[in-house]
């Protein structure tokens, strides 16, 4: 069993077909992460709500371990989470759940809108579900704190900058590099294919070992994306840095920027 | 005989790029030099070199940054292209692309460990890098009118792409002295053919009663730190000569181009310093060694198979014109040669599009344009061809919807501004947020519609180096730095006059504008025009005349409009006006800060 659950947990994400089939099965929980209005107008087959915005209102793991009881996710549940902003905020549910110990969690590795777009189920219904025993197992080893940030840099570690190029380029933690969110997704998907993602990372003289703490503009959604594409392509050490950018500027940390050029004015918005 | 006919129907068969200009494997080759670079193993010029000859240029004031530069060659682009070039600049870039005035595309601040992605994902759809910087033969032009222009003998876009296909990668101009340009145009009036170091526009003359298509070549033409106007090489250049002739000035270029002085190094200096009666001479001696020597038989390989053209009808209803439709059709649209067809052209701010106008205009080319696709223009535009008249309020209507509908893109509104302190190591002043605030105060007070202005142009280089082309501008600015006392503020050197048509001249120095001054140095310039001008004259016009010495009554030399713009351009002190030392886009104190260039490889 313990064998199989670390199986799963190789699968960061899943595609449509395979949750399809996991939904008839009943084996699966879906977490529908959107606005509960737009969750009311449809939604995936057998999906429960959990608005990002009632998530991150509390995410003490006290908090997410209450909710993740009441829709019915045990230990061995395993849930798929599904977002319509290009998986940044089902991977920061995720995460979480991840975080307070869940093991089997995956993203879908489409949104909603494509979801629609290509004719699949959708339905109003809204399920509801016993309440069940979920143990708290939290997993610091994929959480970065801001104090954490330096002395992991000492030993090696890279730190990435998921916000956009002229974001980044304007501030930043000191020594971080960028991978902006737009550069992991596909087309059609919410992350491009592995070997691509592989490649962008291999570009950068990144090892499969070295450390990784993924940090973004304010609460750990896009870098929550850089998490999982990471993740994706078998990097064992990632880590979250939750709090990201926000944080570090509030407590008035050293910032580093491209000086001397006016970026900004280049963009056509 | 139009090279066009027309069909049926196009239905779903997209035209698609003729010429595959991209190579996977440089994009493999360019990964992994920069990580061979990254761990030391390739020191920094020769890295540097092989980085400029794969078009992809430093950023200011730092390496790890690149801009790419993507070639297209006559301007052609192809909706996939557009589509693909938004991808990359979401993906890579800052969500925004930039159109040059040599018809490129460049995407700006892309890490230089995605630059090989980049280039991946352009030679997928046909598109290259290669050889846009560095010292190579760059992006072969070709005016974006070529093939619709009334006034033009034929259209020249199948020779400037067959010298394009027969020059990239070609191992004699892999490195040249410094980098050379080549510029097609249709007719006189339409090109730059007077300021590249080839310019070719298509001739025809009678002879023995028979009828040889051919061109007027001109060499040695330029806009740098130092300017010229090229020479025309004979009457008449034939057709079978065009590539000996290309040949010979690229072997004598390379020969006898000085490699030491990189100030000095464009084929300009060499036509200058021999004169140009021996270049002259050279030039026509070495292609007659070209023409007897080859081993082979070469010719370019001419594509004149005519172009399909596509049935587009979008509406059959008597469409209604929307507000502001006159004005921008009256500034933004052509008439072709051929009866019921416009070429019509977007107004960017500074070249500037960004990813989501790149799909509209892709849908729009589609959609649109009879034969499916879009040209990049000279003045850092976008140019629809073949749109019918009846089509204009449709087209118009959807500009608006995105943004790319402002008016004024074939008048002095339009205005070039380089990319200047946003992303060049030379640049002194932010000549490209400047060029997008004269345009806007343009357009708010609609001086694209005054027809007095229509022929002027305003252009602005961030550095003396004329990548915006000042020196042919009726108006022309480059940036420096200013002192009043201890404190620094943003300045223009502006001349007057400047033009690239036939009678082609650079323009003359007339006195030096603070930046936060030059809008309303320009708005006085043509109040003192306005004041001065004769029946029918034109901005353009009236500044020629007072350049020719028959100026009058006020102003009688470019002397007099300095004296009357003194009260314009005095400096206050810092404590008078803070804004006046802080440059556009900036919120600091003023300091002029350079980098390396980055032209010369």
């Amino acid at each position: 069993m313990r064998c199989l659950n670390k199986e799963k947990i190789m699968r960061p994400t899943i595609d449509a077909d395979t949750l399809r089939s996991e939904i008839r099965d009943k084996s699966v929980r879906v977490l529908d992460i959107r606005k509960e209005e737009d969750y009311k107008q449809n939604h995936i087959s057998s999906a429960v709500n959990l608005p990002l915005a009632n998530l991150l209102a509390d995410d003490s793991p006290e908090k997410v371990l209450q909710f993740v009881q009441s829709v019915g996710i045990d230990d061995e549940t395993p849930v798929i989470v599904y977002d319509d902003t290009f998986g940044a905020l089902a991977s920061r549910v995720a995460w979480t759940l991840q975080y307070i110990g869940h093991e089997d969690v995956s993203l879908l590795d489409i949104t909603f809108g494509t979801w629609k777009k290509m004719g699949l189920e959708t339905s109003t219904e809204k399920l509801s579900f016993d309440k069940k025993n979920h143990s708290l197992k939290l997993r610091p080893e994929i959480l970065a704190t801001v104090d954490y940030l330096g002395p992991a840099k000492e030993k090696g570690a890279i730190l990435v900058d998921n916000r956009e190029r002229l974001n980044f380029l304007e501030n930043h933690i000191p020594g971080a590099i960028n991978i902006p969110y737009r550069m992991l997704a596909s087309t059609d998907n919410i992350l491009r294919p592995k070997e691509e993602l592989k490649r962008l990372i291999q570009n950068r003289n990144i090892s499969p070992d070295t450390e990784v703490i993924t940090y973004c503009g304010s609460v750990g959604t896009l870098s929550g994306l850089g998490y999982y594409a990471l993740k994706s392509i078998g990097m064992e050490n990632v880590k979250l840095y939750v709090r990201s950018f926000k944080e570090w500027k509030a407590l008035e940390k050293p910032i580093e920027r491209q000086n001397d050029a006016n970026y900004w004015d280049l963009s056509a918005e | 005989m139009s090279k066009t006919s027309l069909s049926q129907s196009r239905g779903n068969n997209l035209p698609k790029p003729k010429i595959n200009w991209g190579r996977l494997e440089e994009a493999e080759k360019f990964a992994e030099m920069v990580k061979l670079f990254r761990r030391g193993k390739i020191n920094r010029d020769d890295f540097r070199r092989f980085r400029l000859q794969h078009g992809a240029y430093g950023s200011r004031m730092t390496d790890d940054y690149s801009m790419v530069r993507v070639k297209v060659p006559a301007g052609e682009i192809f909706p996939e292209q557009l589509e693909r070039l938004a991808q990359l600049s979401e993906a890579f870039s800052i969500g925004s692309a930039h159109v040059s005035t040599r018809q490129n595309f460049q995407l700006h601040w892309i890490a230089l460990e995605d630059v090989s992605e980049v280039m991946r994902g352009l030679a997928e759809v046909g598109l290259t890098s290669r050889e846009a910087c560095g010292n190579s033969v760059r992006n072969v032009m070709c005016s974006p009118l070529a093939g619709t222009c009334p006034q033009e003998v034929f259209d020249p876009t199948p020779y400037a792409l067959a010298t394009a296909k027969f020059l990239l990668r070609n191992p004699m101009n892999q490195a040249l002295p410094r980098k050379f340009k080549l510029n097609f145009t249709c007719c006189e009036k339409h090109g730059m053919a007077r300021i590249a170091d080839i310019g070719l526009i298509p001739q025809r003359i009678d002879a023995d009663g028979k009828t040889y298509a051919g061109f007027k070549i001109f060499l040695g033409g330029g806009l740098g730190a130092q300017s010229f106007v090229g020479y025309q090489l004979e009457e008449f250049t034939p057709e079978d000569d065009l590539l000996y002739t290309i040949i010979g000035v690229l072997r004598v270029y390379d020969r006898m181009g000085n490699r030491e002085n990189m100030a000095r190094n464009r084929m300009r200096y060499l036509v200058n310093e021999l004169g140009w009666e021996k270049f002259q001479n050279i030039v026509l001696k070495e292609r007659a060694v070209v023409r007897t020597t080859q081993s082979v038989m070469i010719k370019l390989e001419l594509d004149k198979i005519p172009e399909v053209l596509g049935k587009i009808s979008i509406s059959s209803d008597t469409p209604s014109k929307p507000e502001g439709f006159s004005r921008w059709e009256k500034s933004n649209v052509i008439k072709q040669k051929q009866n019921g067809y416009n070429s019509v052209f977007l107004t960017l701010e500074s070249g500037d599009v960004t990813a989501n106008q790149l799909r509209i205009i892709a849908e729009i080319a589609k959609e649109f344009s009879a034969e499916g696709r879009a040209r990049t223009g000279f003045l850092q535009d976008i140019v629809f061809r073949w749109v019918k008249d009846e089509d204009l309020p449709k087209l118009y209507s959807r500009l608006l919807e995105v943004g790319l509908a402002n008016a004024g893109a074939l008048t002095m509104a339009s205005v070039i501004g380089c990319s200047g302190t946003t992303s060049c190591n030379l640049a002194l002043t932010n000549s490209h947020r400047i060029a997008k605030e004269i345009q806007r105060k343009f357009l708010e007070l609609k001086l694209d519609n005054d027809d007095d202005l229509r022929d002027a142009t305003i252009k602005i280089s961030g550095c003396p180096n004329s990548c915006g082309q000042h020196e042919i501008a009726t108006i022309g600015f480059y940036g420096g730095g200013g002192r009043m006392g201890k404190d620094m503020y943003p300045l223009y050197i502006m001349s007057l006059g400047g033009r690239a048509d036939e009678q082609a001249m650079l323009g003359l120095t007339c006195t030096k504008v603070p930046a936060k001054r030059v809008i309303s140095t320009i708005l006085k310039i043509i109040e003192i025009f306005k004041s001065e001008k004769k029946n029918g004259e034109t901005l353009d016009s009236w500044i020629h005349r007072v350049i020719d010495g028959n100026g009058g009554p006020t102003v009688k030399s470019l002397n007099d409009i300095k004296e009357i713009l003194k009260p314009v351009v005095v400096a206050p002190t810092i404590e008078q006006d803070k804004d006046f030392y802080v440059d556009y886009g900036n919120d600091g104190n003023y300091h002029a800060r350079t980098g390396r260039g980055e032209c010369a490889a």
